[in-house]
C-alpha cells in the first residue's frame, strides 16, 4: 500500500503540514496589527501588519506550492478533484452571502429606513418629530447631509464600460478554458493573458472612477448611506476583483510552465469560477447601484 | 482500495507530538483538539458566568463595577457561542462523520486543522481585549450599535476576532459538506445516513449561508466607527435597527446551528438504549430541513420591540410558531422511539432524556416570547434569559455531554465511571434547574436582564439561582475528571459495539479507534447500520 | 411593581395589559398541557419499557397516521394561539385619537419627559437614595431605600412622569445616544427607544397610583440604574398640575430669556 502511484482508487490523505499553523498566526498578526492600526497605534500595528502578510503570503506560497507539486506529481485522484470543486463551490457561495449582507443594507437604507425618515409609511411621527422638512429621495445622504453635497457618477459611462470589460473578459476566459480542454496551449496562453489585462484595465477605471469621485463629485464613505453603500459594495467588488486578477496570473504563469492537463485542471477551472462570480457581482452592482 | 498516506510507510505509524497535534490532518487528532479546546472555553465562559452570579447573589453592588459587568455579560456569551457549543459540535463532527459514513478522513484535511488552528487565536485575540485601556467588548453579545461603537480600542480586536471564527466556521463547514457528500462508503446512501450527519449536513449549509452575514454586519460597525460611513445612523439615512436586521439573520440560524447536531447526537443515542430503531428517520430528516429553512424567515422574533411596521410583526411572528411544528415532531419521534422498547438508563441516555424534557421546556418558552403581545413583556428580561439557557445549557450543552459519554468508549477505549458519570447527570441537572428555573419567575415579575444590580423584590429567586450556578460549575469538574481518566486510558476496557444496542459503522472499528480507519470503504450491512429505516 | 417571590405576570392596570396577560396564561396553560401529555407519556414509558422489567423492544419504526395526527393537531393549537395574538396587536397598534401626547427621550443614563404642545419638559433620573446605595462598596443597605412601606432601591426617580387616569395618552418614543427601552410591566408593553426615529405606542390607565419600571435595552454601564415611575392621576388633578408646570416653564422661560424646550444637556446640568 506504500507506492505513490495515482491510483484512481486510492483515497488521498495528505500528509500533515505546518501551513495551517503558519497562516493562523498571519492572520493573527495580520489583523491584530490592523486593529493597533485602526487604534492610532502605528508603533505596534504597522510592523504586526506588515509581517502579518508577509507570513500570509509565504504561506499562501508555500501551501499551494505543495499542493501544485502533489498535483503535478499526480497525487491526486477524481475523488480529491471532487472534493476540491466542492471546496471551491461553498467557498463562493459564502461570499456570495457576504456580499448579499451589503445588497441588504443598500435595500434596506433605499426602501426603509430614507423614506421613514422622509415621514413615508411608518415614519410620519419620525419625520415630524425629529426631521421635519426632510425629503426623502435617492440617492441620499440622509436628513443632516452627512458629509455634504455630493455628484454622482453615472451609469453609462465608465461604469458601462467597465460592464462590457468585465463581460468581456468573461468571454475570453472561456475562450482560453476551450482552448485548454483543445489541448492548444498558444491560444490557452493568448486569451488567458488578455483576460488578465482586462481585468487591469477594469481596476484602472475603477481606481479613475475613485479619485474622480474624491476629488471632484465630493462622493465619498462619509457621504452618509449612500456614500457608504456605494464604497463599500463597489470597493469590496473591487477587493475581489484584484484577487481574481492575482490568481488568474498565477494560473496564467502555471499555464507557461505546463501545468493542467486537458481533463485535469481544478485550479484552472477553480479561477475561471471564481472570476464568473466576480462577474455576476459587479452585473448586479451595475445595476441597483449605478442604473437604478 | 487502500489509503494512500503520502510520505508515511506504515499507514497506522503515529506522528511526533508536534506533527502529530499542531501540523496534522487527522480528523481524530483535530476532532480531539476541538472538543479540548471546547471544554477549555466552556470552563472560562463558565467562570466568567460565576462572576455574573456572584455579583447578582444579593441586592447592591459589591463585586465589580457596572463597565465590568456587562463585559462578562458579552464575553461570557461570546465565548460559550463561538468557543464552547460551536467548535464542540465540529469536534463531535470531524471525529464521528467520518466514522459514521465510512470515509478514512475528512475530505480537505489540512483546511481541518487550519479551521481548528485560526480558533486559539481568535479567543486569545478576543480574551486580550479584557486586559486593554477601557476593557472588553460591552455592548452584549449582539453589538448593537450606537452602544457598541462606544467601546474602547477593544472594538477592532472583538470584531477582527470575529471574522476569525467566522473564517473558521465557514471552512469547517465546506470541509463536511465535502465529507459527506463526496466520501461516503459504496452503499451508504444519503437516505441511510445516520441522522447525525444529516444534521450536520444541514447545519453546514446554514453556517456557509450566515457566517458571512454576521461578517458582513460586523465590518460595517467597523467602517462605521473608523472609516465615517453611516449604515447605522439616521443623520445619514442609515438606521441602527438596520444592524439588528442583518445580525438576527445570521443569529436566528445561529441558534439552529447550535441546536440541530444536539438532536442529531440525541436520535442516535435514545434508539441505541431503547434498542429500538429510530421512530420516523425520514420524517427527521424532513423536520431538521423545515427547521432550517424556517430559520432564514423568522430573525426579527428578536427585534418585537423596535417598532416594526404591524404586518411585519405578524408576519414574524407566524413563521417563528411554525417552527413549533417540525421541532415538535422531532419531540414525539423521540418518545415514539422509547415507546415498547426496551430501555437502559446508561449516563448517555440520562443526558439524552434530559436534552429532551428540558429543551422541550425551553422550546416552549420560546414559543411564548414567539407571540408579539406576549413578548412586548417578556422581551429582554430574565425570562428570555431563561429560556435561552434551556435550550443551549440544557439542549446543546447537555447534548454534547451526552456525546462525550456515548463516544468516549470509542475514542478512549476504556469505559468511564457509571457511578461517577450519573452522579455527574444528577448533580447537574439538579443545579441546572435552580440555576435557571427561578430566572421565569424573575422576568415575569418585571427584572431586565444586562443589569447589574436589583430591585430587593428579586432578591430571594436570584438566589438560588446563584447558587445552582456554583452548583452547576461545581457539577462540570466531575465531568472534567471523568474525562481525564478516560483520556488516560483509566477503567474497564471497551469493547468494539460498547452498547448493546449501538448500531452503525462506527460501532463496527475497535475501540479505541485506530489512527486510521476505513483505509479500505467498508461493505455496507443494512443490519449494522445506524437506527434509520433502511426499508423505505 | 415587583413583589418578593412574585412568580407571574402581573395583570396590570390597563385594558391592554389585561389582554395581554390573559394571552400570556393562554399560551401558558397551552404549553403545560402539551408539556404533561408528552412528559407524561415519555414517563410512562421510562417506566413501563425498561429493559429491567423484562421489556421486549418492538420492530416499527414509523406509523402514518399518528405522525399525520401529531401534525395537524400543533397546527390548530397554533392558529388558536395566533387568533387573539393578532387580535391584540392591531388594538395595541392603533394610536389614532389621544387626548395627549407625551414625548419620551432616551439619554444615557436619564429620560426626558416633553407634553407636547405645552413647555412642560423635564428629566427624569434615578432617586438619590438609591445612587448613593447602589455604588460599589458603598456600605450602604438596598434594603433601606424606601418610599412608604415600598421597597424602591433602584425603582424610583427624582422626576415621575405624571398622567391622566382614563386618557388615552399616546406617546413618542426615541432617543439621544444609544438605544434605550422604555417599560413600564403594568402598562402591559415596552417600546425601544432609537436614536434618529420616533416609536409610537399608547396607554390608557384604570387606576391612579404609582407604576414604576425600568430602561430595558442595554444602554451602557448604567442601563441598570435609569428607572422610570408613573405617577397616574385623575384627570382634573392632571390637568391642574399641567397648567401649573407650563405656567412655571412659561415663567422660567421669559426670565431665564431662553426658550424652555432649549439643548437637553442645558437642563440636565
Ligand atoms: C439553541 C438555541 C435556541 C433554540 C433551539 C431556540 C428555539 C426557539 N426560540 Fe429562541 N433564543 C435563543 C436560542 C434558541 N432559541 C437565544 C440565544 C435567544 C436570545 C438571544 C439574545 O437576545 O441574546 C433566543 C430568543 C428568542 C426570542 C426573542 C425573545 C426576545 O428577545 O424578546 C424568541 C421570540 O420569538 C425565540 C423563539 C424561539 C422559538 C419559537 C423557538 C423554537 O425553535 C422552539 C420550538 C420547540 C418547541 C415548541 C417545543 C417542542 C414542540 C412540541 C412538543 C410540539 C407541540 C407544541 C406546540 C404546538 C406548542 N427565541
Ligand atoms: C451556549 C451558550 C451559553 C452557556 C453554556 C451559558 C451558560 C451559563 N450562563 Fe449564560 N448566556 C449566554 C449563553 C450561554 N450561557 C448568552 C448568549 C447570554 C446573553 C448575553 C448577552 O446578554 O449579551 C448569556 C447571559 C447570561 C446571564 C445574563 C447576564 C445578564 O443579562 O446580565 C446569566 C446570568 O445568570 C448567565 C449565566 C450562565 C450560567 C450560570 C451558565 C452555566 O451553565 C455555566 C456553567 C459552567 C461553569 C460554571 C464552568 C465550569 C466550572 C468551573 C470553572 C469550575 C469552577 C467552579 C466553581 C468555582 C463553582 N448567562
Ligand atoms: Cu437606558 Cu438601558
Ligand atoms: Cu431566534
Amino acid at each position: 500500500m506504500a507506492n505513490h502511484a495515482p491510483d484512481q482508487n486510492i483515497y488521498y490523505v495528505p500528509h500533515g503540514s505546518k501551513w495551517p499553523l503558519v497562516g493562523s498566526i498571519g492572520l493573527f498578526l495580520l489583523v491584530g496589527g490592523f486593529a493597533n492600526l485602526m487604534n492610532g497605534n502605528r508603533t505596534l500595528g504597522l510592523p504586526m501588519t506588515l509581517a502579518g502578510v508577509a507570513i500570509m503570503l509565504v504561506m499562501l506560497y508555500g501551501w499551494f506550492g505543495n499542493v501544485i507539486t502533489e498535483s503535478v506529481r499526480g497525487f491526486y485522484n477524481r475523488q480529491v478533484g471532487t472534493s476540491f470543486r466542492m471546496g471551491m463551490i461553498w467557498f463562493i457561495f459564502s461570499e456570495v452571502m457576504f456580499f448579499a449582507a451589503f445588497f441588504g443594507a443598500l435595500f434596506y437604507a433605499r426602501m426603509l429606513s430614507v423614506p421613514w425618515l422622509g415621514g413615508e409609511g411608518d415614519g410620519v411621527a419620525t419625520n415630524a418629530f425629529l426631521w421635519q422638512g426632510f425629503e426623502p429621495a435617492w440617492p441620499s445622504n440622509g436628513p443632516q447631509s452627512i458629509g455634504g453635497e455630493f455628484g454622482l457618477i453615472p451609469a453609462w459611462s465608465v461604469p458601462l464600460l467597465n460592464t462590457l470589460i468585465l463581460l468581456t473578459s468573461g468571454v475570453t476566459l472561456t475562450i482560453a478554458h476551450h482552448a485548454l480542454k483543445a489541448g492548444n496551449r498558444a491560444q490557452l496562453l493568448i486569451w488567458l493573458g488578455v483576460t488578465v489585462l482586462l481585468g487591469c484595465v477594469f481596476l484602472f477605471y475603477q481606481a479613475e472612477e475613485y479619485i474622480h469621485a474624491y476629488r471632484d463629485l465630493n462622493l465619498t464613505l462619509g457621504s452618509g448611506v449612500y456614500g457608504s453603500t456605494f464604497f463599500m459594495l463597489t470597493g469590496f467588488h473591487g477587493l475581489h476583483v484584484t484577487l481574481g486578477t492575482i490568481m488568474l496570473a498565477v494560473i496564467w504563469f502555471r499555464c507557461l510552465k505546463g501545468h493542467f492537463t486537458k481533463d485535469d485542471h481544478f485550479g484552472f477551472e477553480a479561477v475561471a469560477w471564481y472570476w464568473h462570480f466576480v462577474d455576476v457581482v459587479w452585473l448586479a452592482l451595475f445595476l441597483f447601484v449605478y442604473v437604478l | 482500495m487502500a489509503t494512500h498516506a503520502a510520505h508515511h510507510d506504515d499507514h497506522d505509524h503515529k506522528p511526533g507530538f508536534v506533527d502529530r497535534w499542531f501540523f496534522g490532518t487527522n480528523h481524530k487528532d483535530i476532532g480531539t483538539l476541538y472538543l479540548l479546546f471546547s471544554l477549555l472555553m466552556f470552563f472560562i465562559g463558565g467562570s466568567m458566568a460565576l462572576i455574573i452570579r456572584a455579583e447578582l447573589f444579593i441586592p447592591g453592588m459589591q463585586i465589580v463595577n457596572p463597565e465590568f459587568f456587562n463585559q462578562m455579560t458579552t464575553v461570557h456569551a461570546l465565548v460559550m457561542i463561538f468557543g464552547a457549543v460551536m467548535p464542540a459540535f465540529v469536534g463531535l463532527g470531524n471525529w464521528m462523520i467520518p466514522l459514521m459514513i465510512g470515509a478514512p478522513d475528512m475530505a480537505l484535511p489540512r483546511m481541518n486543522n487550519w479551521s481548528f488552528w485560526i480558533l486559539p487565536f481568535a479567543f486569545l485575540m478576543l480574551l486580550s481585549t479584557l486586559f486593554m485601556d477601557g476593557g472588553g467588548p460591552a455592548g452584549g453579545w449582539t453589538l448593537y450599535p450606537p452602544l457598541s461603537l462606544q467601546g474602547g480600542n477593544s472594538m477592532p480586536f472583538v470584531i477582527f476576532a470575529i471574522h476569525m471564527m467566522g473564517i473558521s466556521s465557514i471552512m469547517g463547514a465546506i470541509n463536511i459538506i465535502a465529507t459527506i457528500l463526496n466520501l461516503r462508503a459504496p452503499g451508504m446512501d444519503l437516505l441511510k445516513m445516520p441522522v447525525f450527519v444529516w444534521t450536520w449536513l444541514i447545519t453546514a449549509f446554514l453556517l456557509i449561508a450566515v457566517m458571512p452575514v454576521l461578517a458582513g454586519a460586523v465590518t460595517m460597525l467597523l467602517t462605521d466607527k473608523f472609516f465615517l460611513t453611516s449604515f447605522f445612523n439616521a443623520a445619514g439615512g442609515g438606521d441602527p435597527v438596520m444592524y439588528q436586521h442583518i445580525f438576527w439573520f445570521f443569529g436566528h440560524p445561529e441558534v439552529y446551528i447550535m441546536i440541530l447536531p444536539a438532536f442529531g447526537v440525541v436520535s442516535e443515542i435514545i434508539p441505541t438504549f431503547a434498542r429500538k430503531p429510530l421512530f420516523g428517520y425520514q420524517a427527521m430528516v424532513y423536520a431538521t430541513a423545515s427547521i432550517a429553512f424556517l430559520s432564514f424567515i423568522v430573525w426579527a422574533h428578536h427585534m418585537f420591540t423596535v417598532g416594526m411596521p404591524l404586518g411585519g410583526e405578524l408576519f414574524f411572528m407566524y413563521a417563528t410558531m411554525l417552527i413549533a411544528i417540525p421541532t415538535g415532531v422531532k419531540v414525539f419521534n423521540w418518545v415514539s422511539t422509547m415507546w415498547k422498547g426496551s430501555m437502559t438508563f446508561e449516563t448517555p441516555m440520562l443526558f439524552a432524556l434530559g436534552f429532551v424534557v428540558m429543551f422541550t421546556i425551553g422550546g416552549f418558552s420560546g414559543l411564548m416570547l414567539a407571540i408579539v403581545p406576549a413578548d412586548f413583556q417578556y422581551h429582554d428580561t430574565y425570562f428570555v434569559v431563561a429560556h435561552f439557557h434551556y435550550v443551549l445549557v440544557t439542549g446543546a450543552v447537555f447534548s454534547i455531554m451526552a456525546a462525550a459519554y456515548y463516544w468516549l468508549p470509542k475514542w478512549t477505549g476504556v469505559m468511564y465511571s457509571e457511578t461517577l458519570g450519573k452522579w455527574h447527570f444528577w448533580l447537574s441537572t439538579f443545579f441546572v434547574n435552580l440555576l435557571f428555573f427561578p430566572q421565569h419567575f424573575l422576568g415575569l415579575a418585571g427584572m431586565p436582564r444586562r443589569i447589574p444590580d436589583y430591585n430587593i423584590a428579586f432578591s430571594d429567586f436570584n438566589m438560588w439561582s446563584s447558587i445552582g450556578g456554583f452548583g452547576f460549575g461545581l457539577s462540570q469538574l466531575l465531568f472534567a475528571w471523568i474525562v481525564i481518566k478516560s483520556a488516560r486510558g483509566h477503567g474497564p476496557r471497551a469493547t468494539a459495539q460498547v452498547w448493546e444496542g449501538a448500531k452503525g459503522l462506527e460501532w463496527t472499528v475497535p475501540s479505541p479507534a485506530p489512527h486510521h480507519t476505513f483505509t479500505t470503504p467498508p461493505v455496507i450491512d443494512d443490519r449494522v447500520l445506524a437506527h434509520g429505516d433502511v426499508t423505505h | 411593581n415587583p413583589e418578593p417571590w412574585q412568580l407571574n405576570m402581573s395583570p396590570g392596570v390597563t385594558e391592554t395589559s389585561r389582554m395581554v396577560y390573559d394571552i400570556h396564561m393562554l399560551i401558558l396553560w397551552i404549553c403545560v398541557v402539551i408539556g404533561v401529555l408528552v412528559f407524561g407519556a415519555m414517563g410512562y414509558a421510562i417506566l413501563k419499557f425498561r429493559k429491567s422489567k423484562g421489556a421486549v423492544p418492538a420492530k416499527w419504526s414509523h406509523n402514518t397516521t399518528a405522525e399525520i395526527i401529531w401534525t395537524v393537531i400543533p397546527v390548530l393549537i397554533l392558529v388558536g394561539m395566533a387568533w387573539p395574538a393578532t387580535n391584540t396587536l392591531i388594538h395595541m397598534a392603533d394610536t389614532d385619537d389621544a387626548e395627549l401626547t407625551v414625548k419620551i427621550t432616551g439619554y444615557q443614563w436619564l429620560w426626558r419627559y416633553e407634553y407636547v404642545g405645552t413647555d412642560v419638559n423635564f428629566v427624569s433620573k434615578l432617586d438619590r437614595d438609591s445612587d448613593r446605595t447602589r455604588m460599589l462598596g458603598s456600605g450602604l443597605n438596598p434594603a433601606d431605600v424606601r418610599t412608604g412601606d415600598q421597597n424602591t432601591y433602584l425603582l424610583n426617580v427624582d422626576n415621575p412622569l405624571v398622567l391622566p387616569t382614563g386618557t388615552k395618552v399616546r406617546f413618542v418614543i426615541t432617543a439621544n445616544d444609544v438605544i434605550h427601552a422604555w417599560w413600564v410591566p403594568v402598562l402591559g408593553w415596552k417600546q425601544d427607544a432609537i436614536p434618529g426615529f420616533i416609536n409610537e405606542a399608547w396607554t390608557r390607565i384604570d387606576t391612579p397610583g404609582t407604576y414604576r419600571g425600568q430602561c430595558a435595552e442595554l444602554c451602557g454601564k448604567d442601563h441598570g440604574f435609569m428607572p422610570i415611575v408613573v405617577e397616574a392621576v385623575p384627570r382634573e388633578q392632571f390637568d391642574a398640575w399641567l397648567a401649573q408646570k407650563d405656567a412655571e416653564a412659561k415663567a422660567a422661560a421669559t426670565a431665564a430669556n431662553v426658550p424652555a424646550t432649549g439643548d437637553a444637556l442645558a437642563v440636565v446640568q
